[in-house]
């Protein structure tokens, strides 16, 4: 586990990363956030574990040691020059020095964060060449449209394997949700389905009539509007197997809170039979046929 | 001119309702401003306690009933017009915390009643056109208030878009007449601002008594100068953009329509252009206002007083070229991102200025923690606090988590709702004896203080943890795993409305007891024009120029 080793590189952090639930990753990653949680998701792939470097290790460091660095200045000032210790004021209004060093230090933090920034940006932006692309089309009715071309096209030049996941019925109310074994307006009623370890391109767009949208999925560190007439781009690798969750994360009406992602992340064995069944059978098949074959082999608990 | 003598001698003062509709006097606008913005503010913020009503826990709790109690929607329908009337109320409390709120109290009270005292004039520049400004507020904020009661989308109510406007959600996504109402509604406050700044803009260049120079100015002065600049050059690109969307909604225009060659996007970088000063706007007569405050109470002139000035107009250069940090996910190329980047990041800089300028004011003074000063320094540090997460945000790479969820929640209300509001309070403890005549209850000041600032954090600080973990904004419903922090971040909100309840009372006694204030209630360290006047000043001031040496 790679952010596992930055981890113990960077041992004086540790205690901040403990704090922030990063340290988590070290046990089997997690497809979701967990109560009470106070951190970023764990990290599945290049994007989020960059992420988890740069926010847990940096900035969050930085930012902290920053603000108790002015909460300590202002104590101090309180209780030092309060009108009962010091009742004659300075009239002290410039210092050269001081004004020079709080503007050159803030510089040069800045120029400390940006070069990691950077870093992580163009990593994020240069796509890389690709070992399959799915295309993701958000849908005015609040769900996603997943097609995948890599998978055969049709004689038009549409994709053979084209399926739209909606909300998952039981994952609409509290209680169905826990009594069917779903998260709670997470579930989707067929997933996306990506093999574990390939660079995987996305297409993202929105219903030419429709409103814009955005593809997040947190454990992987991408997130990417669905615009109406435009075709974006996105890629992840992930490198666990496993259940990941995400939402819609552009206002796009009533339902906004209600058109999830449920992404499963798969070996190549299991994802070249659910390739050859949902080109076949379907979607919903297809599914079916994964979840049986992952529970058989105890990689699956939710239905 | 047969009366021109005799109303030289009392200048036929209006009295009764005339006094205030008619009225072309500085103090009178200043004090309908603070009312004004007193009544959005409670109004945005019933809205508010209802949106942490509902996110107190996971489920639709209350928003259905709202509906049917409202609109009269029949049962099967209430839950679909709850979920939009979420997103109505998501929208109208940043329309009305914005434009009806801190703006009219900051720049139309505040300013209109002690930039030109401080600067020794006798009245703004331009009398009539402050009467126009203000008075375009109220029907302003009728039309949005009505929006929330008209066709929104088909079989709903109200403007359910967030207070960016984002088409096509607000071109085809809601054909009814409630984004209209808005639209006109942000027409006429534009307007109201525009006429403001060129008010303002006049008066402290054209007005400044004798020996008053740009360098001798207070800050507060300064501030309102940078932001009235900052609405002058940035409502008129939301004006017109705002503009496309009704000719796009009315018209058949297709600025915004990508099946017709337009561009979605394109809306976004007007709306941010405008935006992105717009969030400055709110926040650069704070720094004014704490700036003279903590002179005031530390009874030390402000330390680098050229630096701090200085720092609000490269604020305020800057604030222009950083606004697509709001768009880091609409698919903009790595290079104009990481140009964003660079030019968001610079910010800090001058703000850090700022902040060690103001500890820099304090370090050595004799403070007294009165209550404007006690608010002051709460903005100091909670600024902070939403300024470093403000870092975090500028760096693109980060923002793909952040973008969207309560971590920009939190951000935001830092500067805003808590720094912004504070410095109001700040300087309505400050003013309030000046402006009224009366002394408030200080212990009441104080307890509203520290109830305020607890709420508010309880409010704000969980958003943080529930924006790392991913939870997007604007959702009426989340997944169970948020509820924790949400319930806490509900809770606060309570107190925090507790806290507005005690302010009122505070208020209301002050106006009871009719405690009188006096002319210079704060001793040594209040050194600008307005404290040599009377409290409450004469209905004229400054008849003979004071002289500045």
């Amino acid at each position: 586990m790679r952010l596992a080793n930055t981890l113990k590189a960077l041992p004086a952090l540790a205690a901040v990363l403990a704090m922030t639930g990063a340290a988590q990753a070290q046990q089997a990653i997690q497809g979701y956030a967990h109560p009470w949680q106070l951190g970023l998701q764990d990290a599945n792939g290049p994007s989020m574990e960059g992420i988890h470097w740069f926010h847990d290790g940096l900035l969050l460091p930085i930012i902290t040691a920053i603000t108790l660095f002015v909460l300590a200045l202002l104590i101090y000032v309180m209780v030092k020059f309060n009108a009962k210790a010091n009742p004659v004021p300075s009239r002290t209004t410039h210092n050269t020095l001081i004004e020079v060093v709080w503007t050159v230090v803030p510089i040069l933090i800045l120029v400390v964060i940006a070069i990691p920034s950077f870093r992580l940006l163009y990593l994020q932006r240069d796509i890389p060449a690709p070992d399959m692309t799915i295309k993701v089309i958000g849908n005015p009715s609040w769900n996603w449209t997943y097609e995948y071309p890599d998978l055969g096209l049709n004689e038009d030049g549409t994709a053979k394997v084209s399926f739209t996941a909606y909300l998952r019925d039981e994952a609409r109310d509290l209680q169905t949700a826990r009594d069917a074994n779903v998260p709670y307006l997470l579930a989707t009623d067929v997933p996306v389905v990506v093999p574990v370890g390939k660079i995987v391109k996305l297409i993202v767009t929105s219903d030419p009539d429709g409103i814009i949208h955005a593809w997040a999925m947190p454990a992987l560190g991408t997130k990417i509007d669905a615009v109406p007439g435009r075709l974006n781009e996105e890629w992840f690798q992930a490198r666990h197997e496993g259940v990941f969750y995400g939402q819609c994360s552009e206002l796009c009406g009533k339902d906004h809170a209600y058109m999830p992602i449920e992404l499963h992340v798969v070996s190549e064995a299991d994802f070249a039979a659910w390739s050859e069944k949902v080109r076949t059978a379907g979607a919903e098949e297809a599914r079916d046929y994964l979840f049986a074959m992952l529970k058989a082999k105890g990689q699956l608990v939710q239905n | 001119m047969a009366h021109a003598t005799a109303a030289h001698d009392d200048h036929g003062h209006p009295t009764g309702w005339k006094r205030y509709v008619y009225s072309t006097n500085h103090k009178d606008i200043g004090t309908m401003y603070l009312w004004f913005a007193i009544l959005s503010g409670i109004i945005g913020g019933i809205l508010s306690i209802a949106m942490r009503m509902e996110l107190q826990d996971p489920g639709i709790q209350y928003f259905h009933g709202f509906a049917s109690m409202v609109y009269g929607t029949p049962a099967d329908a209430a839950l679909d017009a709850g979920k939009h009337m979420y997103n109505v109320f998501v929208t109208a409390h940043a329309l009305l915390m914005i434009f009806f709120m801190v703006m009219p109290a900051m720049i139309g009270g505040f300013g209109n009643w002690f930039v030109p005292l401080m600067i020794g004039a006798p009245d703004m520049a331009f009398p009539r056109m402050n009467n126009i400004s203000f008075w375009l507020l109220p029907p302003a904020l009728g039309l949005l208030l009505i929006s929330m009661f008209v066709e929104g989308p088909a079989g709903a109510h109200g403007v359910g878009g967030g207070w960016t406007l984002y088409p096509p959600l607000s071109t085809s996504g809601q054909p009814g007449p409630a984004m209209d109402f808005a639209i006109l509604s942000i027409h006429i406050a534009g307007a109201s601002s525009i006429l403001g700044a060129i008010n303002f803009i006049t008066t402290i260049f054209n007005m400044r008594a004798p020996g008053m120079t740009l360098h001798k100015m207070p800050l507060f002065v300064w501030s309102v100068l940078v932001t009235v600049f900052l609405l002058l050059l940035s409502l008129p690109v939301l004006a017109g953009a705002i503009t496309m969307l009704l000719t796009d909604r009315n018209f058949g225009t297709a600025f915004f329509v990508p099946s017709a060659g337009g561009d979605p996007i394109l809306f976004q970088h007007l709306f941010w252009f405008f935006g992105h000063p717009e969030v400055y706007i709110l926040i650069l007569p704070a720094f004014g206002i704490v700036s003279q405050i903590v002179s005031t109470f530390s009874k030390k002139p402000v330390f680098g007083y050229l630096g701090m000035a200085y720092a609000m107009v490269a604020i305020g250069v800057v604030g222009f070229i950083v606004w697509a940090h709001h768009m880091y996910t609409v698919g903009m190329d790595a290079d104009t991102q990481a140009y964003f980047v660079a030019a968001t990041m610079i910010i800090a800089v001058p703000t850090g200025v700022k902040i060690f300028s103001w500890i820099a004011t304090m370090w050595g003074g004799s403070i007294e923690f009165k209550p404007p000063m006690v608010w002051a320094l709460g903005f100091i540090f909670l600024f902070v606090v939403g300024g470093v997460t403000g870092v975090v945000l500028a760096n693109a790479g980060v923002d793909r988590a952040l973008h969207d969820t309560y971590y920009v929640v939190a951000h935001f209300h830092y500067v805003l709702s808590l720094g912004a509001v504070f410095a109001i309070f700040a300087a309505w403890y400050f003013w309030f004896p000046k402006i009224t005549g009366y002394m408030y209850n200080e212990t009441v000041a104080h307890v509203h203080f520290w109830v305020t600032f607890v709420g508010v954090n309880l409010v704000f600080f969980p958003q943080h943890f529930l924006g790392l973990a991913g939870m997007p904004r604007r959702y009426i419903d989340y997944p169970e795993v948020y509820a924790g922090w949400n319930q806490v971040s509900s809770y606060g909100s309570y107190l925090a409305a507790v806290g507005v309840l005690i302010f009122l009372y505070g208020v209301i006694t002050a106006y009871a007891r009719k405690v009188p204030a006096a002319d210079n209630p704060w001793g040594v360290g209040a050194t600008t024009l307005e404290w040599t006047l009377s409290s409450p000043p004469p209905f004229h001031q400054f008849s003979t120029l004071p002289v500045i040496k």
